[in-house]
């Protein structure tokens, strides 16, 4: 696995003290974090993960996904994950890992340690939202477009299994298009595809809180099927949702630059 | 309005092993209006949750039954084994929803009145007090990770209360074949999210006011006579 630079990166929603850095390293959509300890000021945080807010304001995929939504989903839900890892973490020997290391060490085979929902919920939740743009939907191109019509037949066929995956995924989870690496044994868990050629696209689907890193593959695309992603907005009406996601708010440059991350 | 849970016989079909009927499944009515369980529970919620969740489950339900038949007659073994966990999702939440309706009352028809009699009595024995009773479902059920349901259910054969959770639509009985459900509490988001939102803590302690502990006092004197 790639290794990443430390950073310091202080969200805007944070401190104002210090200027925002980029962090070097590859072009992986997900962060890894070693905040510094960094005074603000009342007091002395020595936090871990951050909770990044999304690429966009918080009314910006309206009316696809409200506002209302954001402020709970992203405000409530994704920040309780984020502040309920830290501390779990904090003192402990995860403190000194990544959020992809300590979803990996936390899984554990399946037998989940406590912390595992925690990290890898926030995990998906800022991979989620960065799966989602302003002006999102229609088709993907290029070499991404390419590999879909190989791996699934045609774009059409592509969005159908998707679609199906999101829609039949009972109770909590998670939809998802991978980049796949073909390992039967992937160390930390069962490999739910082995048959499955090597570097296809392949859609899967997860319960809860898994997702496909711990099954080594590369997830380039993924959509929150917990009922609270789109009880406001569709109440029970999944399907709806899930059409809504992929003509009006998925993110193909985001879908792309994974594809181009995970074959590097 | 009593409650009465409608079935119909189908039509009758012939196979190889003689006639056969195939029963459906129907919606059960609620035995209170949808907004009889305010402020604890909204309407809004009530009329989703019964119209479109448990309808849901309910039509699905009898399309997985119909194709059990259809593999049954034919002997087509890995279809059988196929359908499997589309009958425990949709059948489970028929039966759980079906369970649910009943635990709860309104104010007036006495939502919230403390268990009496034996059932009263095994929770003092058993937990303490029903206050203690209900922190212990209420920690069990906000701790419960995505969906489910808490239960308070008794063994039959052991004769003692239990406090278990089920993910997804799983019944009662699959944490234990003897396990009866007396009170069964849904935290699936959809249960409470549009009143309640992320926090389900609140749901958990509004909902007592609208239980109803005379219908689990009767399941468990069947159980415990």
């Amino acid at each position: 696995m790639a290794a990443f630079a430390a950073a310091t990166i202080v969200s805007p929603f944070k401190c104002g003290l210090f200027p925002s850095q980029g962090f070097s390293g590859s072009t992986r959509s997900f962060h890894l974090r070693k905040n510094q300890k960094r005074t603000v000021r009342k007091a002395v945080v020595a936090a871990k993960i951050d909770l990044k807010p999304p690429p966009y304001s918080l009314d910006a995929l309206e009316p696809h996904m409200s506002r209302e939504t954001f402020e709970y989903h992203w405000g409530k839900h994704h920040r309780a994950y984020v502040d309920n890892l830290n501390k779990q973490t904090v003192g402990t020997e995860l403190d000194t890992k990544s959020l992809e290391e300590i979803i990996l060490v936390t899984y554990n085979k399946g037998d989940l340690l406590p912390s595992f929902n925690n990290a890898a919920q926030a995990w998906n939740h800022e991979f989620f939202w960065e799966s989602m743009k302003p002006g999102g939907g229609g088709k993907p191109t290029g070499e991404l477009l390419e590999l879909i019509n190989r791996d699934f037949g045609s774009f059409e066929a592509f969005v159908n299994e998707f679609k199906t995956a999101a829609a039949t995924q009972f109770g909590s989870g998670w939809a998802w298009l991978v980049y796949k690496a073909n390992r039967p044994d992937v160390g930390n868990a069962v490999n739910p595809r082995p048959s499955e050629e090597d570097k296809n696209l392949v859609v899967v689907k997860s319960q809860n809180a898994i997702n496909p890193l711990v099954w080594d593959y590369s997830p380039l695309l993924t959509i929150d099927v917990w009922e609270h992603a789109y009880y406001l907005d569709f109440q029970n009406r999944r399907p709806d949702y899930i059409s809504t996601f992929m003509e009006k708010l998925v993110s193909w440059d985001a879908v792309s630059s994974r594809l181009e991350a995970a074959k590097a | 309005m009593a409650l009465r849970t409608l079935v119909s016989r189908k039509t009758l079909r012939t196979s190889s092993l003689g006639l056969r009927g195939l029963q459906t499944f129907s919606l059960p009515d609620l035995p209170y209006d949808y907004g009889a369980l305010e402020p604890a529970i909204s309407g809004e919620i009530m009329q989703l949750h019964h119209q479109k969740h448990h309808q849901t489950y309910v039509t699905n339900f009898n399309k997985a039954i119909e194709q059990l038949d259809g593999a049954a007659s034919k002997g087509d073994a890995s279809t059988i084994v196929k359908l499997q966990s589309a009958i425990k999702f949709n059948g489970g939440g028929h039966v759980n929803h079906s369970i649910f309706w009943k635990n709860l009352a309104p104010v007036r028809e006495g939502g919230g009145e403390p268990p009496k009699g034996s059932l009263g009595w095994a929770i003092d024995n058993h937990f303490g007090s029903l206050d203690a009773l209900v922190q212990k479902i209420n920690a069990e059920g906000a701790a419960l990770q995505g969906s489910g349901w808490v239960w308070l259910g008794v063994d039959k054969e052991l004769k003692h209360l239990v406090v278990e959770t089920t993910a997804n639509q799983d019944p009662l009985v699959t944490k234990g074949p003897n396990l009866v459900p007396l009170l069964g509490i849904d935290v699936w988001e959809h249960a409470y999210y549009l009143q309640y939102k992320n926090v389900r803590p609140d749901y958990l302690k509004n909902i007592w006011k609208v239980i109803n502990w005379k219908y689990a006092g009767e399941v468990y004197e069947k159980e415990c006579p």
